[in-house]
């Protein structure tokens, strides 16, 4: 369950996978603020809300590593997979459902209509 | 004590030499006191090293220096010696030797040992004075009698011996030619890329190659005159002092023929080396054995062993003779070669060539064995080489990294290693074995590499078998052993900075995946730590080759631009030396308009700072001042960020040097290096040092007699002053210092270690060494960071704005307001 929506998600297409980079990130501009889409080495898909909790750095900017980015700001190490900064460091930021099917990118913002 | 005498075999060695002196050695450990031994040697000397002929010659070597068995030696081992008489006869039937001077001793067992002659051409002119052979201290002796600087030396025969007086004789000055018989030097040990290669590196050093050349006649003065020249069949004529023939040996059989023993081309030993009469063994280059005969040491060891097995009858071994390598080094040029180096229909070859370190390697192999190598220019990795090789052993994953020898390998190579017999030499640069290396761990309760190091200077050289010595401790501590000297560099590996460095250059990575593999990292693809650490490492290891990974970049370096607080970028052009035009200020004011830029600043290194650009301006940004000539300032990198500069003598009334030419000379041919960390240059024009060069990284301060060189120093929350490198007259060794430095620096550093703290850790001394007191390093340093240069110095600004407008890098995927 992601913390965004509750019920049944609406999944947007945003793109191809191609439009990723391996190991990085693309933001998605939103009526609820940018979303940072995260593809890992493994082609995992995650997405969050594009701002550390710590100071709101543009987390779509960071390394990508494992299941994980760090932020560009500061050097937290954020989740990818639970929002949760790792380390000794505290904080969440928000998640959002993302899932490829065929090659695309869909991502989810909430509520069904 | 007659009674006692009377009671031990006679045993007599005829051969004071190698083979014969290394049979009694392993007779008296298996049977002290069960033999009267007597020795005869034809040369007066007592048993010395022949293989150690050439460093002889080349006065490298004293004489006392290559005594294998010493006088004394023969004294305390009560073995009768008897020097320069040679054995004229052997009486099989009444077991009796006799000496050229009438010497006689009767014998249990006899021991041939008699070794073999140089092959002599039998041309025209082969007598005259100045023509002779190579094979004994005595020939030595004689060619050092001639040999002077600026005479002519005539070698004849381009294999091992021929290049190794070659060698000794070009050192002590004369002018030398080798003429070979076959198109190749040395083709019984080298292939032809490696001879090629060989004889290109003799030329530089001075020789005179001739290949497929026939020797025709010695001239001279007269029948009997000195000789004054070697004449080829081609009507080639080489002027000559001294001739050496080195055309190959034959067993020396004389004697045993006449004694009646049955000889071939040796004479013929079963594989207990015994001879056609039963108390006679034979052993050496004289033998021949299963249609072989010998010339390398290794057999010849382990004929000794058997021989003295059966001759103290303590066990049935038999001689099998196997593989042997060839190592030379011939001015400093390492060969090494191995089996069937040559190959055939049925192989496969792996090579590795580097032209720039004249290095060329051949792996062959048949199937997945490995069969034949050939090293030429970098012989560290032979041991292992022949090792795999003896063992014929499958070589399995090893197929892909061995050619980049062990270090490559050992990533995972711990159970070769604990296969690895003792013997096998695990450093080649001061050949110590894994058996003293594991002795020396047990013996002395060594637990790192360090301790390793010092006790027995195994991996103390080139370095590059520090993993097999880390294997061998781990192997031999088992748990106890605490790897890392060095912190790792972070949670994903065990390996310090250095490490890492040593090894991606030491096994060839060329990728971060490469060096993730080899070196074991725990994490998948890293993390935002090390990836940008390998990732400069790369860079700097492999300059043109390596393909910068922008996804293992930090952000800014990534956009090119400084993020800020607010997600926005800052953009600095360069302004090289801090100085600018009218034309530039007036895009700079422009782009600010256009792109409503809401502030501009003037930095401390005299550059315009744009701040609060939008990601999504920043290629029409880099657009419009690219037009008006600007280019990327690499504020925001891990690279030279700024020069800056006073106005020096150009228009200050103190100034006593050009500083501002100085300072834009830096920087247009430093800007693009990537550093571990900023890199700040100044140049003040004079010791006011109004641009501040003693807080930079590079500070030069132009003084009346030239300019001051300072390094290490730094601004930031913990300031450091700059320390005086040298002094130097010129603006060309001003730059030349400076690159060298930033090289050293570059090459060195850990990632995110500026120099201030790199020159504290390694000390200025160490620095000063290498760019000061050490030209032709400096100037290698120098070399490399122009050749690095030709790959970076690409305005990336002009790169990004040439994308296309969607650049995905600086626009949203979707927007779905």
């Amino acid at each position: 369950m992601m913390d965004g929506f509750a019920g049944k998600a609406v999944f947007i297409d945003i793109g191809a996978l191609e439009d990723i980079p391996r190991l990085g990130a693309r933001s998605v501009k939103t009526a609820l603020g940018d979303i940072a889409v995260f593809r890992n080495g493994q082609d995992e898909l995650f997405a969050l809300r594009d701002a550390c909790p710590h100071k709101q750095g543009v987390l779509s900017q960071g390394i990508v590593h494992g299941r994980s980015v760090t932020c560009p700001l500061h050097g937290w190490v954020i989740s990818l997979a639970t929002g949760q900064a790792e380390g000794l460091d505290e904080g969440c930021t928000q998640r959002f459902a993302v899932k490829q099917e065929d090659g695309r990118v869909y991502l989810s913002l909430g509520h069904a209509a | 004590m007659n009674m006692i005498a009377d009671m031990r075999q006679k045993l007599v060695v005829v051969g004071n030499g190698m083979a014969g002196m290394r049979t009694v050695e392993e007779i008296l450990q298996r049977a002290p006191g069960k033999f009267e031994i007597t020795v005869f040697g034809a040369e007066p000397q007592p048993n010395y090293d022949r293989i150690m002929l050439s460093p002889l010659l080349a006065g490298d070597k004293s004489f006392a220096q290559i005594v294998l068995n010493s006088h004394e030696w023969y004294a305390q081992n009560q073995i009768r010696l008897i020097a320069g008489e040679a054995v004229v006869a052997v009486d099989t039937a009444a077991k009796l030797v006799t000496g050229a001077a009438g010497t006689q001793v009767h014998y249990d067992v006899l021991l041939l040992a008699t070794g073999s002659d140089p092959f002599v051409l039998p041309l025209p002119g082969v007598a005259r004075p100045g023509v002779m052979t190579f094979r004994s201290v005595a020939d030595v002796e004689q060619m050092l009698g001639i040999a002077a600087p600026g005479k002519k030396a005539v070698v004849i025969g381009g294999g091992l011996l021929g290049l190794e007086a070659a060698h000794g004789l070009n050192l002590r000055g004369m002018e030398v030619s080798v003429v070979h018989l076959m198109p190749t030097l040395m083709e019984r040990q080298l292939d032809a890329s490696a001879a090629h290669l060989l004889a290109k590196k003799l030329t530089e050093r001075g020789m005179a190659i001739y290949t497929e050349a026939h020797t025709e006649c010695f001239e001279g003065e007269g029948e009997d005159g000195p000789v004054s020249a070697v004449r080829l069949k081609d009507g080639t004529r080489l002027a000559a002092d001294l001739v050496v023939m080195a055309v190959g040996i034959r067993p020396n059989v004389t004697l045993a023929k006449a004694s009646g023993l049955v000889c071939g081309r040796g004479v013929l030993v079963d594989a207990a080396m015994r001879t056609s009469d039963p108390a006679v063994f034979a052993i050496g280059e004289c033998i021949e054995f299963d249609k072989q005969c010998f010339g390398l040491v290794a057999p010849i060891w382990d004929m000794a062993k058997v021989a003295a097995d059966h001759i103290c009858e303590v066990a049935q071994s038999a001689f099998v003779p196997v593989a042997t390598g060839t190592r030379l080094k011939v001015s400093g040029i390492e060969m090494f070669s191995a089996g069937a180096f040559a190959g055939d229909g049925t192989t496969e070859d792996v090579v590795l060539r580097d032209a720039a370190r004249g290095v060329y390697k051949r792996l062959v192999l048949r199937g997945d064995v490995l069969v034949g190598v050939v090293c030429f220019g970098d012989a560290r990795d032979a041991g292992w080489y022949f090792e795999l090789l003896r063992s014929g052993a499958p070589v399995g994953e090893l197929r892909e990294t061995m050619i980049f020898g062990p270090v490559a390998a050992s990533g995972g190579a711990e159970d070769s290693l604990a296969l690895l017999a003792d013997s096998a030499e695990i450093c080649g640069c001061n050949g110590v074995s894994k058996g003293s290396i594991c002795q020396a761990i047990a013996t002395h309760g060594l637990t790192s590499v360090d301790d390793v190091r010092a006790r027995t200077k195994a991996s103390a050289s080139c370095g590059s078998c520090t993993g097999l010595v880390e294997g061998l401790l781990k192997l031999s501590l088992g748990e106890s052993y605490a790897a890392q000297t060095q912190k790792p560099m972070c949670k994903c590996t065990g390996h310090g900075h250095d490490e890492v460095r040593r090894r991606i250059k030491a096994a060839g990575l060329k990728s971060i995946p490469d060096v993730m593999q080899a070196l074991e990292w725990r994490t998948p693809d890293g993390c935002g730590a090390c990836r940008p650490a390998l990732n400069f490492y790369l860079i700097a290891a492999w300059p043109g080759e390596y393909v910068d990974d922008a996804q293992s970049r930090f952000v800014n370096e990534r956009m090119h631009a400084n993020i800020q607080k607010d997600g926005t970028y800052s953009v600095v052009p360069r302004m090289w030396g801090g100085t600018t035009s009218a034309k530039e200020l007036r895009a700079i004011a422009d782009v600010v308009d256009k792109f409503n830029i809401p502030e501009v600043k003037v930095t401390g290194g005299q550059r315009i700072d744009m701040l609060g650009v939008r990601k999504e301006d920043l290629q029409a940004v880099w657009r419009d001042l690219n037009a008006a000539g600007l280019v990327s300032g690499h504020a925001y990198g891990k690279a030279l960020r700024t020069v800056k500069t006073c106005v020096g003598s150009e228009w200050c009334r103190f100034g006593v040097q050009d500083s501002t030419a100085m300072g834009i000379a830096l920087e247009k041919t430093t800007w693009g290096s990537w550093h571990p960390h900023k890199v700040k240059l100044a140049v003040s024009g004079c010791p006011r040092n109004c641009a501040e060069a003693t807080i930079k990284d590079f500070g030069v301060v132009a003084t009346e007699a030239g300019w001051d060189l300072h390094v290490g120093g730094n601004g930031g929350i913990k300031v450091r002053a700059t320390e005086l490198l040298c002094k130097v007259t010129t603006e060309a060794e001003v730059m030349e210092y400076c690159c060298a430095f930033l090289q050293l620096y570059r090459m060195e550093a850990r990632y995110l270690e500026r120099t201030a703290p790199w020159l504290e850790r390694v000390g200025l001394k160490y620095v000063q060494e290498r760019i000061v007191e050490n030209a032709p390093l400096r100037k290698q340093l120098f070399a490399d960071f122009l050749y690095a240069q030709k790959f970076m110095q690409d305005d990336p600004w002009a790169q990004q704005a040439a994308e296309p407008k969607a650049s995905p890098k600086f626009n949203a995927m979707a927007e779905l307001v």
